[in-house]
């Protein structure tokens, strides 16, 4: 697999807010069907990295191609990337007028001009693989947190993307909650799914990533397969972050 | 110590209902007395046994409406075509302001700044006397531009409030799945926003009727008009203005009423 080509390449990547530089000279890329998890601490620059990704933050300067496609002022181009690209995202932003249902067809109905009934019949696929076919009527205010999450995950599957990003998907969640929102990503992650998560799950690192990303100060810092990084991290400051999140 | 509980206590007593009922039923009773009081002094001649026939007239060709309800008519009808028009005004305003362009940006805020500090007599001058003669406007087509523009400016500002209460998650969920701007705001944004927009909307509802009377200074035919007209055949104006007050009072809490109702529906469903 290591000598596909990347499906996302970022190259010298910079972004500032004002005058906080943000990130600084990002140079990454994704392979197809690779899981990178990106980890670091609070105010590092991971959300804003793969918030790049998607042009959910726009890069002030470097390049950024996504599935071939270069990201820059194009809107058409930035809409056909994100149409590839499914988000998760902290605090979930299921659309709360909108029934489950609701919130996993219209991508498909509005974007991809797809009929109501394959739509629908594509969505309670969804909702089976991330287990509560049984909630498609509900407003999203009416589920758990967990149960949301999972809602937001297989909204994104439903635009039948290539790469998947995970922003912190469960920082938001009552702990006992997490795991069922793990268990569907592992279990999309077996799928072969190209994963970018952003996460402090170590855990669920260990499980499914095939490379660890460790930012601190807007710099990627370290990049490693997750057994060296967890056993011989090569950076004082990535050993000092594990040893902080793992003593508990 | 004592006297803050009691002043607690005593304020907790007015504002209970049948105290708030019975000081209400108070000061009505005081402004008629005033009023009638006031009239009497004068010397007034009340003659309230000739409104009646202002609202309907019976005769042997079956009942014939009068001049107050095709006047209240003519208000609902300006008022709805004027409201028609601020939405579409407003919405446009709105979204030109929170645009990335530069230049709308400008010309909307260049609107709404004129537009709102100006009185809305002199805005009705410069659409009759300016406008009127240059683009052919006659005097109804006039005050539904003026009442529109007037309120456009003003419903501009509930759009953008409403359009910015709705949570910036929304927007990026909306964008991470491929949407354009304009299915964005159509789908996800202001479906949300309606709740926000709602209450102060329902108050720009019942201002652009009182302020539809404004147009009875270029004689358009509504409420306020045919109250002056009557008034000159009559010399009632007593009896004619609170009448007319309570017709537009009349209709303004039922337009109030069914907001609040509307409100609770769109409240109870998330």
């Amino acid at each position: 697999m290591s000598d596909s080509k990347p499906i996302i390449e970022l190259r010298h990547v910079d972004k500032s807010f004002g005058p906080f530089q943000a990130l600084t000279d990002i140079n990454f890329s994704v392979r197809p069907g690779e899981r990178v998890v990106v980890c670091g601490p609070s105010g590092s620059g991971k959300s804003t990295m793969i918030r790049c990704i998607n042009q959910l933050e726009t890069h002030d300067a470097g390049s950024i191609t996504v599935d071939g496609i270069e990201l820059g002022d194009d809107t058409s181009d930035i809409r056909a990337v994100r149409q590839e690209v499914g988000m998760v995202f902290q605090q979930f932003n299921l659309f709360p007028h909108l029934t489950v249902l609701e919130n996993l067809t219209i991508g498909p109905i509005r974007v991809r001009k797809m009929g109501k009934a394959a739509a629908e019949a594509l969505a309670r696929n969804y909702l089976e693989r991330v287990h509560i076919p049984e909630q498609a009527d509900k407003y999203p205010s009416q589920l758990s947190g967990g149960q949301q999450q999972r809602v937001a995950i297989a909204r994104s599957l439903c635009m039948e993307p290539r790469i998947m990003l995970f922003d912190e998907p469960t920082s938001a969640l009552d702990p006992e909650m997490i795991g069922e929102v793990l268990e569907v990503m592992v279990e999309l992650a077996n799928t072969g799914m190209t994963m970018v998560c952003v996460t402090h799950e170590m855990g669920f690192a260990r499980r499914v990533a095939d490379t660890m990303v460790f930012m601190e100060g807007g710099r990627i810092v370290e990049v490693a397969p997750p057994e060296e990084f967890f056993t011989n991290p090569k950076s004082n400051r990535a050993r000092m972050f594990l040893d902080q999140i793992l003593e508990h | 110590m004592a006297g803050v509980a009691l002043r607690k206590r005593v304020m907790r007593g007015l504002s209970s209902r049948p105290a708030s009922i019975a000081i209400y039923l108070f000061v009505m009773w005081g402004l008629i007395e005033l009023a009638l009081t006031g009239a009497e002094a004068m010397g007034y001649n009340w003659q309230w046994y000739r409104i009646p026939k202002y609202f309907l007239t019976s005769d042997a060709d079956g009942i014939t409406l009068g001049e107050i309800p095709w006047g209240l008519a003519g208000t609902i009808t300006l008022s709805t075509l004027a409201f028609g028009l601020a939405l579409a005004i407003g919405l446009l305003v709105a979204l030109l302001r929170l645009s990335d362009l530069i230049v709308g940006r400008a010309v909307a805020r260049g609107f709404l700044e004129i537009v709102r500090n100006m009185p809305l007599l002199v805005l009705l001058y410069v659409f009759y006397y300016v406008f009127g003669p240059i683009f052919g406007l006659d005097r109804y087509a006039a005050s539904v531009l003026c009442l529109a523009v007037f309120h456009g400016a003003l419903i501009s500002e509930i759009f953008r409030g409403g359009i910015n209460a709705v949570a910036r998650g929304q927007w990026e969920a909306a964008k991470s799945i491929g949407m354009t701007t304009a299915q964005i705001y159509r789908y996800i944004i202001l479906p949300q926003s309606i709740k926000f927009m709602l209450p102060p909307m329902t108050g720009e509802v019942v201002n652009m009727i009182k302020s539809s009377a404004i147009v009875s200074v270029i004689a358009v035919v509504e409420l306020t008009t045919v109250g002056r007209n009557i008034i000159s055949d009559t010399y009632l104006s007593f009896e004619i203005w609170f009448t007319i007050a309570a017709v537009y009072m009349a209709v303004t809490l039922v337009i109030s009423s069914l907001a609040s109702y509307l409100e609770r529906r769109y409240t109870v469903r998330e």
